[in-house]
């Protein structure tokens, strides 16, 4: 195969584009394609300071990379869930890309700040791993923006994470999460961090490409707990669709986005309340997650450790 | 040949394209890359005597 650009050898095909590219004209295909998503979708102002979710996989530490490349300035957030090696090494890959890139991050230690690690939580409150994690996530990612001075969270979902998603919520018609699903969820002033996910349109093919060809150094192995999960399954499904047409993926969540344009504007708000407790967002007094960590009697002492990469940082 | 998979060294029949590859193992294009002798390949790349391919999985959790 040729690239489509330079006629020189193609590294990959990229069908959904009917196009195939080399090496050095993919990289600036992908690279663009986050540039071209943040400036269109508006999800980053001048006054935005940016605090990105890395796990150690390929999509958050590519898009960290590509962010800092393209001149938006990020620093990093890992959550530690306490699965030993898992944990671990994903870690030293964060390291790793935090002295390349010389931007500093946070850990948060999920078993100092609450005694115990994700699987023991999730026993405790009667939750999956995953979903107790997911609450775990939000809530702390929030919460560091808060403390530390970041008005916006950035995410690394892809185009499939996006995809399983939307078809778990539509298959069981989850109405309350089906209008949340969107590329940003704006901010609440001293309440709730805007979100973003500037990886919304690239697929997760592209963004395995991208690492490998970048010599990103991420974690190949899946969370243990994530063996199994219907997300998986999800995405699976939409690959033999993809296969068979080439595009479906992007149709399906272009769709959603000019869907949800129009219903965000119908969608009456209703009115919002504040934990009493933390300040997140809530119906009641208080929020999910305090009230849950209450109910089971779990101690929670919320730090930052922050590390500085092993190069001075100049700013 | 030997090849490369998900971190394992397997012994298939040999083939002579990346396509057939996938096709062999029954791997869908849409979740897995290629790589030979460490650069990435399309699915028409021919394999030549002594390749290293090796196959990565491209989905993850979560
Ligand atoms: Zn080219
Ligand atoms: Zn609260």
């Amino acid at each position: 195969m040729k690239c489509k650009v330079c006629g020189g050898k193609a590294v990959i095909s990229l069908r959904a584009y009917n196009s195939a590219l080399c090496e050095k004209d993919f990289i600036s295909f992908l690279e663009n394609r986050v540039f071209k998503t943040i400036k269109k979708y508006k999800l980053i102002n001048d006054k935005d300071k940016l605090l990105i979710a890395v796990s150690g996989g390929k999509d958050s530490l590519s898009l960290w990379y590509i962010l800092n490349k393209l001149g938006f300035n990020a620093d990093g957030m890992y959550i530690d869930l306490g699965i030993g090696g898992y944990s671990d090494l994903s870690l030293e890959k964060v390291k790793k890309m935090s002295d390349m890139l010389k931007r500093p991050f946070y850990t948060f230690h999920l078993n100092d700040a609450m005694g115990k690690g994700i699987e023991a939580i999730s026993k405790k409150i009667k939750r999956t791993t995953c979903s107790a994690c997911g609450m775990i996530k939000r809530y702390i990612m929030n919460r560091v923006c808060l403390d530390k001075g970041y008005n916006v969270i950035v995410t690394g979902h892809n185009l499939d994470d996006e995809a399983s998603a939307l078809m778990g919520n539509l298959l069981y018609w989850k109405e309350e999460y089906l209008w949340k699903k969107g590329m940003m969820l704006n901010e609440e002033e001293g309440h709730l961090s805007k979100k973003i996910k500037p990886l919304f349109l690239c697929s997760e093919r592209e963004m395995a490409a991208y690492a490998v060809l970048c010599g990103i150094d991420y974690i190949y192995d899946e969370c243990p707990f994530s063996i199994g999960a219907k997300s998986l399954f999800y995405k699976e499904l939409l690959n033999r669709l993809e296969d068979n047409s080439p595009g479906t993926k992007l149709q399906f969540l272009k769709g959603y986005l000019k869907f949800i344009r129009q219903m965000n504007i119908e969608k009456n708000r209703r009115e919002m309340k504040y934990c009493i407790n933390c300040g997140y967002p809530t119906v009641s007094d208080k929020c999910n997650f305090c009230r849950i960590m209450e109910k089971y009697g779990i101690e929670r002492n919320i730090i930052f450790e922050e590390y500085r990469p092993t190069y001075e940082v100049f700013e | 040949m030997k090849v490369e998979f998900n971190g394992k060294s397997i012994e298939i029949k040999k083939v002579s394209t990346v396509s057939k590859l996938l096709e062999e193992l029954a791997i869908n294009r849409e979740t897995h890359l290629v790589i030979v002798n460490n650069r990435l390949v399309t699915e028409d790349y021919r394999f030549n005597q002594d390749d290293k391919a090796k196959i990565i999985k491209v989905v993850s959790g979560g």
